[in-house]
């Protein structure tokens, strides 16, 4: 699904990705860990396709296609979506008008037409109820003075109602209370299939305890320095990261 | 104010009318470039109005002649050369007789491009429409069912004609013909508009609705609109315009006065989307306009405006809210983009007690494009327990263009409460991004924001011109960012 080589990349001539590598196949869950500032969300953001990155080396390929000269919304048509960690508030725009957008704009670039206004109501039902989310919430502007939680939530019921092929999940935890956490990993997990793949970004291993990973990536200073199963969360919950980084300057 | 007399028209016709022997050689339907009293004279004549009517447009272009250009508003242009602009124009072949189906097809298909199909509208939306094309109204539907409720609704000269005791007691009594120079102006030259006016008690039982377009070159426009609600009528009226690019400028000075008296209420909604001009700036239509209304006891009166066309705006709808609990309401959206400036706002005057007025102000500006809101709530010393709450924001794209907010506030009564509130914001690329990231385009996020940030005025147009305002906001901004 995803292939990513020896990928570089930089922000205002700084560099962040300084060659990343690594394979995501369908039907597998990533999980990519690592301390602040390692540059995990760049990474998401450089795949998503975040104009502001300049890519300095190495490929990024989706299902055999080379996503280099594809805009970011291109990248999302091809089903690459990305939960933010900082998603942000668009006033004035209803979650439900935003959704029917994005719906509709995809289905415009695959040359469909718009959904039918009582499609787009059962899935808005149905997904919301995946998701426990009230639906007076919907009707609410995008992210706007929504809690921490309620954002997070908010991401993964977008998720749920494009069904991406490739969802990268930045920090979807962070944010949420026990119950919430359980809701929305649930709700994550009915929506994996062996067609597509989920990659969570993460600090904690609570989070891969409901959404398991197949692999655990350790991501520093740009780099995969270490990569595992799922059993690498529990061992870095427990140790931290010091023991990797001197693994990787000795 | 010295009157200009039935004598001195007189005295007047005596001198002038053979000395150029004018009026005889008026054969070409614009006439000749200038502006002079045989000029309006001519337009008074063409138009076979009373004697009344000419002493009233001569006595407004005295009063023009010896006014100057205001200059304070924040627009830089050209001014017009007034006498460069021919002061009437009529779409060649017009039948007063003709119904909406005899339209010259061509004409139905220009409308159609634009998206103003008259047929659908008429058939779905249930909406009256007083065509007019440069000034000079080609069709008039619905007429049968506003009369049998006793609305009239038909192009000003008409009125003129058939009401003239209407007209003669309200025209110029909301913008008096000396109020300001475009006001004078176009009291002297006005080519044609609409009346309207519903009767006491009647709940005007659908839209009316004007749709202008300015469609020959170099010919001025001058609109007329005199809207009287009786006591306790009820009307909403709706005005959109649409104008095909233009090389050169061109001036558009309406008015628009609308009366409600006692326990009377008018919506007024405008939808303008004039050409502002090609993205160097160059062409595009001056438009300087007054729009008052007057509020007698417990009336209400809103305007709402959607403003994305001409080069230069001026243009501040306004309440005067006479009566004791009298209700004004203003809400805007006035997009500029390139190298488009506008001066809007509004003025709510507050003389009656327990006076209430609203302003949502919302301005987007793109390019290199300079916004100004001004608004002025004024309230009389005798204005007991006066209220306003305004609101200004302002959107930005780009580091080029300006927004700017004048509020001001006169209040001379101690129990005045008058708010005011104002943001600036500026579309961000996260936000961008964001939308991108959902498959949403660039272009169609920054419509996305713009309306979330418009919803507020949005919401207070009826449903279709709504939706053709959404389309228009979106239409306009295109190609606004690089
Ligand atoms: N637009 C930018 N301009 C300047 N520096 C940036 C920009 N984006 C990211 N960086 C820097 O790149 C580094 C990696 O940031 P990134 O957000 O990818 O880290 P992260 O691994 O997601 O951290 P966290 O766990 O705190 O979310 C940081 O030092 C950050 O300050
Ligand atoms: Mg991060």
């Amino acid at each position: 699904m995803l292939q990513i080589n020896d990928l570089h990349a930089s922000v205002d001539d700084k560099s962040i990705l300084r060659g990343i590598n690594l394979e995501v196949k369908a039907g597998e869950v990533h999980a990519i860990m690592g301390p602040n500032g390692s540059g995990k969300s760049t990474l998401a953001s450089v795949i998503a396709g975040k104009e502001e990155y300049e890519v300095e080396k190495g490929q990024i390929v989706l299902n055999g296609e080379d996503l280099e000269d594809l805009a970011a919304e291109e990248r999302a048509h091809k089903g690459i979506f990305l939960s933010f960690q900082y998603p942000v508030e668009i006033p004035g725009v209803s979650v439900t008008n935003f959704i029917k957008t994005a719906i509709n704009e995809t289905r415009k670039a695959k040359g469909l037409e718009d959904m039918p206004a009582k499609d787009m109501l059962k899935l808005i039902r149905e997904k919301s109820e995946l998701l426990e989310i009230d639906r007076k919430f919907l009707s609410r502007s995008l992210n706007e003075g929504f809690s921490g939680g309620e954002k997070k939530r908010n991401e993964i019921f977008q998720m749920a109602m494009l069904e991406p092929k490739l969802a990268i999940l930045d920090e979807t935890d962070s944010g949420l209370d026990i119950d919430a956490l359980r809701i929305v990993a649930n709700g994550v997990n009915k929506l994996k299939s062996k067609d597509n793949a989920v990659v969570v970004i993460t600090h904690y291993q609570r989070l891969l305890d409901y959404i398991v990973p197949d692999f655990v990536h350790v991501l520093l200073d740009g780099r995969i320095v270490k990569s595992g199963g799922k059993e690498l969360a529990h061992e870095l919950e427990e140790k931290g990261y010091d023991w990797i980084k001197e693994e990787v300057n000795a | 104010m010295s009157k200009y007399t039935e004598d001195d028209l007189r005295e007047e016709l005596k001198t002038k009318e053979y000395e150029y022997g004018f009026y005889t050689d008026i054969e070409s339907e614009t006439f000749p470039i200038g502006l002079n009293e045989d000029i309006v004279r001519a337009i008074s004549k063409k138009k076979e109005e009373p004697e009344w009517m000419t002493a009233w447009r001569l006595e407004a272009f005295r009063v023009w002649e010896s006014m100057e250009e205001p200059d304070w508003a924040n627009v830089n242009y050209t001014k017009p050369d007034f006498q460069a602009i021919a002061y009437y124009s009529a779409p060649k072949s017009i039948d007063p007789n003709k119904t909406l189906d005899d339209v010259d097809p061509d004409l139905l298909a220009m409308y159609k491009k634009l998206g103003i199909s008259v047929d659908e509208q008429k058939k779905m939306n249930n909406i009256a429409m007083d065509i007019v094309v440069d000034s000079v109204s080609v069709a008039t539907t619905f007429k049968k069912t506003l009369a049998e409720k006793g609305i009239i609704f038909m192009p000003i000269s008409e009125a003129i004609q058939e009401h003239p005791e209407l007209v003669k007691k309200y025209i110029g009594t909301v913008v008096p013909t000396k109020d300001n120079f475009y006001a004078a102006l176009n009291s002297a030259v006005f080519s044609d508009g609409s009346f309207c006016y519903i009767p006491k008690g009647v709940k005007c039982p659908m839209e009316l609705s004007t749709y202008f377009r300015i469609n020959q070159a170099g010919t001025g426009q001058f609109e007329r609109t005199l809207v009287i609600a009786d006591e306790g009528s009820y009307v909403s009226y709706l005005e959109g315009c649409t104008a095909p690019s233009r090389d050169e400028n061109q001036l558009h000075a309406a008015v628009v006065e609308l009366i409600a008296l006692d326990d009377a209420e008018i919506k007024y909604s405008t939808v303008q989307n004039w050409f502002p001009g090609n993205a160097e700036g160059k062409g595009g239509v001056y438009n300087f306009v007054t729009k008052r209304g007057l509020c007698e006891k417990n009336a209400k009166i809103s305007w709402t405006q959607v403003e994305t066309g001409s080069a230069v705006t001026w243009k501040y709808p306004s309440c005067v809210l006479k009566g004791d609990n009298s209700v004004g309401e203003f809400y805007s959206i006035a997009v500029t983009n390139n190298y488009q400036q506008a001066d809007t706002g509004t003025k709510m005057i507050h003389l009656g007690k327990n006076t209430k007025s609203t302003i949502i102000s919302k301005g987007i500006s793109a390019g290199k494009s300079q916004n100004s809101y001004r608004g002025l709530v004024q309230v009389s010393s005798r204005a007991e327990n006066a209220r306003n709450f305004s609101q200004c924001d302002s959107l930005l794209m780009g580091n080029e263009c300006g927004a700017h907010t004048f509020p001001y506030i006169e209040a001379n009564n101690k129990s005045a409460m008058i708010e005011h509130e104002a943001t600036t914001s500026k579309i961000g690329e996260d936000q961008i991004f964001y939308c991108n990231q959902r498959g949403i385009d660039t272009e169609k996020a920054i419509a996305l924001i713009v309306n979330g940030f418009s919803k507020d005025v949005l919401n207070k147009l009826p449903m279709e011109f709504a939706v053709e305002a959404q389309k228009l906001l979106e239409i306009s901004l295109e190609g606004s960012v690089g």
